[in-house]
C-alpha cells in the first residue's frame, strides 16, 4: 500500500478521470443487466403467444415439430422426476456433510481441508465431464453389475435411465447444497447451542433439535437452488438417461425420459423448418425459464426473509 | 424442548458422529470416482491395447500358437469371456477369415496406421490425398483421424473470446457494485446480476443460435452465421456471473479502513477503488478470471449450439469452431461402445477434467491466501 503516498489525488486530470471511470463501471453494470433483460424479453415476447394449457398438458406425437399438435407434458414430467429423485439423494448427503463441516470438523485438520477442496472442485467440474462420469460409472459399472447380480438376461439397470441421470445430477449439485447449508448453520447464533449444551443436551440433540430447525429455511434455499440448477442442465443427462422421443410417460426409475432442456436443444438444432418450429421453441424455453426462475425467486425470498429474522435474533 | 440428560445417549452419539463423518467423505470419494472412471474408459488407449487401423497387420495362421494369448485375443477382437469359452478350431477359423479379409482390404497406404498413437493425436501428418502434413479431427471416415489439436484450438479460441468480452464487464460491475454504488442500489443490482447465472446454458445457447447470431451477422457482416465469435459472446453471458461474484467478494473483503484512509487523504471514491482497493484485491481478481476460464472451457451446450461445430484449424474468430466439450456431446452417442472413438472421447474428457481441476485448485488457493492476508491485516 506504499504506492498511496506517491499519488497526488488533487490534480484536475485525476478528478475528471474519476467521473469518467465511475461512469464506465456503471455502464458495464447496466450492460450486464441489459443482456439479462434482452434474453428475458425476447423469450417472453415470442413465447407468450404460443403458451397455452393445451401446450403444457399434451403428449406430442412422434413429429413434435408440428406446432398445432405438439405439447411438452412428457418433458415437464421427465425434468420434474429426474430432479425430484436427485433431491432425495443430494439433500441428505449435502446436509450431513455441511453438519460435519460446521459442527464437528476441527477447522485446521487435514481431512477437513481435503473435504473442502473436494467440494470446491466438484463445483468446478465441467457438466459434460459429469455426463461422461455418469455413463462410465453409474450406467456401465454400477448398472451393469446390478444386472449381473440380479441375473437379468437383458439390460435393465445397465442402460441410461432416470435413476442414473438423477444420481449424476446429485453429484453435480452436492456443492450447492453443502455451501448453502453451511451458510445457514453458521448463521445460527452460538448462544443457542451453548444454552442447549448447558441444559444437558448432547451435541447431537443440540444439532437435531436446536440448530437444524433454525437453519431449515437456509437448507431449503440450498435445495431449491440445487433443483433450479439441475433442472436446466442438459450436458450431464445426454448419455445417462434422456430420450429424443418416447411415446409414453416414464413409469419406472429404469426408464428413459424426455427433458425440457434437451427438448430446447432438439427443437433448435434438429428442426426441418426452423421458421415453423420457432413459436413452440420459444414457448418451450419460456416454460423452462419459468420453472427455473420461479425456483430461484423462491430461494431469494426465503433467504432474505431468513437474514432479516437472523438479524433480529443476534 | 424435551432434551434428556446428556450421557444416557452417548453410544448413539458416538455412532452418529462416525456416521456423519463417513457421509461427509462422499465429496472426496466422488472427485476420486470421477477421475477414476473417466480415465478408466480411456485407459486401454493409453496402454496401447486398442488399434484403430482399418487393416490390422496379418498374423499367419501357422504362428497362432507362438504369440501370447492376450495378444491373440485383441487381434481376434474378442472379449475375455468369449475368448475363454472358444475352442482352438474356432479361433483358427477366425484367423483364416482375418487373412482372407486382409486380401480384399481397401488399397490405401494409411489403412494400416493405428491412428490413435500419440503422434497422430498431437502432431500433423500427411495423409494420402493431402499435399502437406495437416492437423485433422475426422473420426467418422474410412481412415479415422483423431488429431485433437483443432478442437483444443477451438476450445481455447471460444474461451478467450468469452474472457475478453466478459471479464471487463464483470470486473467493471464488481468495482461499481462493491465500491461505488449506494448500499440501496447494491441490494437490487447484485441479485439481478446473479439471476444471469440462473439462466440455463441451453437457453443461452438457444438465444445465441436464434437471436444473437442473426443480429451479430448483420452488424459485423461475416460469412458463416454460427462461429467462434457468437459462441464466445454467449459463453461470456455464462461466465459474467462467475467472474462478477468472485471479484465482488474479493473487493468487498478488503477492509473498509483502506478506503476510509484514502478518502481522508482527499481521494475520490473512484481513486480509492482503483488505486487502493483493487491492488489489494488483485489476487482475488486473478482468481475470478482463472475460475471464469475454467467455467468457460468446460461449458457445453452453448458452444454446441452456437459455434457451428466445424473442426477447422483457423485463427479467424469469425470462422466456425468445434470445441472439446461440443465434440464429446455430439459424438459420444454415435461412437461404438468400447471402440477407439468412444475411448478417445473419454480421453479428451479426462484432459478437460484435469485442466479444470488445476484451474480450480489455483483459483481456490489464491482466494484463500488473499482472504487470510486481508483478515490478518484487519
Amino acid at each position: 500500500m506504499n504506492s498511496v503516498n506517491t499519488i497526488d489525488f488533487r490534480t484536475k486530470k485525476f478528478r475528471a478521470g474519476s467521473f469518467f471511470f465511475t461512469g464506465l463501471t456503471g455502464l458495464a453494470t447496466i450492460l450486464i443487466l441489459a443482456i439479462l433483460a434482452t434474453i428475458l424479453t425476447d423469450v417472453v415476447y415470442n413465447g407468450w403467444g404460443t403458451l397455452s394449457w393445451h401446450f403444457v398438458s399434451t403428449i406430442p406425437k412422434k413429429d413434435f415439430f408440428d406446432s398445432k399438435t405438439t405439447g411438452v407434458l412428457p418433458m415437464i414430467i421427465g425434468t420434474a422426476s429426474r430432479v425430484f429423485v436427485m433431491t432425495l439423494f443430494v439433500l441428505p448427503i449435502g446436509v450431513i456433510t455441511a453438519i460435519y463441516l460446521t459442527e464437528y470438523a476441527p477447522n485446521t485438520s487435514v481431512i477437513t481441508r481435503i473435504i473442502r477442496a473436494a467440494v470446491n472442485n466438484l463445483a468446478g467440474v465441467p457438466s459434460i465431464v459429469f455426463g461422461l462420469f455418469g455413463l462410465g460409472f453409474f450406467v456401465n459399472f454400477v448398472g451393469k453389475n446390478l444386472d449381473v447380480l440380479f441375473h437379468h438376461p437383458t439390460a435393465v439397470w445397465g442402460q441410461p435411465a432416470i435413476i442414473w441421470a438423477s444420481l449424476t445430477l446429485a453429484v453435480m449439485t452436492m456443492p450447492v447444497v453443502i455451501v448453502a447449508t453451511e451458510e445457514a448453520l453458521k448463521a445460527v447464533p452460538q448462544g443457542l447451542r451453548e444454552a442447549s449444551l448447558a441444559l444437558g443436551g448432547t451435541k447431537l440433540q443440540t444439532i437435531i433439535k436446536i440448530v437444524l430447525p433454525q437453519a431449515l429455511p437456509g437448507i431449503l434455499t440450498g435445495g431449491i437452488l440445487a433443483v433450479s440448477r439441475a433442472a436446466g442442465e442438459v450436458a450431464p443427462i445426454l448419455f445417462t438417461g434422456v430420450a429424443y422421443y418416447m411415446a409414453s410417460l416414464p413409469q419406472h426409475l429404469t426408464d428413459q425420459f424426455m427433458d425440457l432442456g434437451y427438448h430446447v436443444f432438439v427443437l433448435s438444432t434438429q428442426s426441418p423448418n426452423i421458421q415453423q418450429t420457432e413459436p413452440i421453441l420459444y414457448a418451450t424455453v419460456l416454460v423452462l425459464l419459468i420453472l427455473t426462475f420461479a425456483l430461484n425467486l423462491v430461494a431469494i425470498f426465503i433467504r432474505s426473509n431468513m437474514r432479516r429474522k437472523m438479524r433480529s435474533l443476534h | 424442548m424435551g432434551i434428556r440428560r446428556g450421557h444416557r445417549a452417548h453410544p448413539g452419539e458416538w455412532l452418529a458422529e462416525k456416521f456423519i463423518f463417513l457421509v461427509s467423505l462422499t465429496a472426496i470419494l466422488m472427485v476420486f470416482l470421477i477421475f477414476a472412471f473417466v480415465t478408466r474408459e480411456a485407459l486401454p488407449l493409453i496402454t496401447g491395447e486398442v488399434s484403430s487401423a482399418a487393416v490390422q497387420p496379418v498374423i499367419p495362421v501357422a504362428d497362432m500358437d507362438k504369440i501370447p494369448a492376450e495378444k491373440l485375443r485383441i487381434y481376434l477382437e474378442l472379449t475375455p469371456s468369449q475368448f475363454a469359452t472358444m475352442d482352438h478350431d474356432t479361433k483358427k477359423l477366425l484367423m483364416e477369415t482375418k487373412v482372407e479379409g486382409a486380401q480384399d482390404a481397401p488399397d490405401n497406404k494409411d489403412a494400416k496406421i493405428n491412428t490413435i498413437e500419440w503422434r497422430y493425436l498431437l502432431f500433423p501428418y500427411q495423409w494420402s490425398g493431402y499435399d502437406k502434413p495437416v492437423y485433422i479431427w475426422q473420426p467418422v471416415s474410412e481412415i479415422k483421424k483423431y488429431n485433437i489439436i483443432p478442437i483444443v484450438i477451438g476450445s481455447i479460441k471460444t474461451t478467450l473470446i468469452a474472457l475478453f468480452f466478459a471479464v471487463p464487464l464483470a470486473l467493471g460491475a464488481a468495482i461499481y457494485v462493491s465500491q461505488l454504488a449506494s448500499p440501496k442500489l447494491k441490494e437490487y443490482i447484485k441479485p439481478a446480476i446473479e439471476m444471469l447465472s440462473g439462466i440455463p446454458s441451453v437457453v443461452a445457447g438457444f438465444f445465441a443460435l436464434i437471436f444473437m447470431a442473426t443480429v451479430l451477422q448483420k452488424v459485423f457482416g461475416y460469412e458463416s452465421r454460427l462461429n467462434a465469435f457468437v459462441a464466445g459472446i454467449a459463453l461470456g453471458f455464462a461466465i459474467i456471473p462467475v467472474v462478477f461474484s468472485i471479484a465482488e467478494d474479493a473487493l468487498t473483503s478488503v477492509p473498509r479502513n483502506f478506503t476510509q484512509a484514502a478518502l481522508a487523504l482527499g481521494a475520490s471514491r473512484w481513486q480509492a477503488a482503483w488505486q487502493v482497493v483493487l491492488p489489494a484485491a488483485l489476487p482475488g481478481v486473478f482468481a475470478a478470471i482463472v475460475l471464469g476460464f475454467g467455467r468457460a472451457i468446460g461449458e457445453t451446450m452453448i458452444v454446441l449450439m452456437a459455434s457451428g461445430n466445424a473442426s477447422i484449424m483457423s485463427g479467424n474468430i469469425f470462422d466456425s469452431a468445434r470445441t472439446i466439450t461440443a465434440t464429446i456431446a455430439a459424438e459420444l452417442a454415435e461412437a461404438v461402445f468400447g471402440g477407439d472413438h468412444y475411448r478417445i472421447l473419454f480421453l479428451i474428457g479426462a484432459l478437460l477434467f484435469l485442466v479444470t481441476f488445476l484451474t480450480n485448485m489455483a483459483g481456490e488457493l489464491v482466494m484463500n491466501r488473499l482472504k487470510g492476508k486481508l483478515e490478518g491485516k484487519k
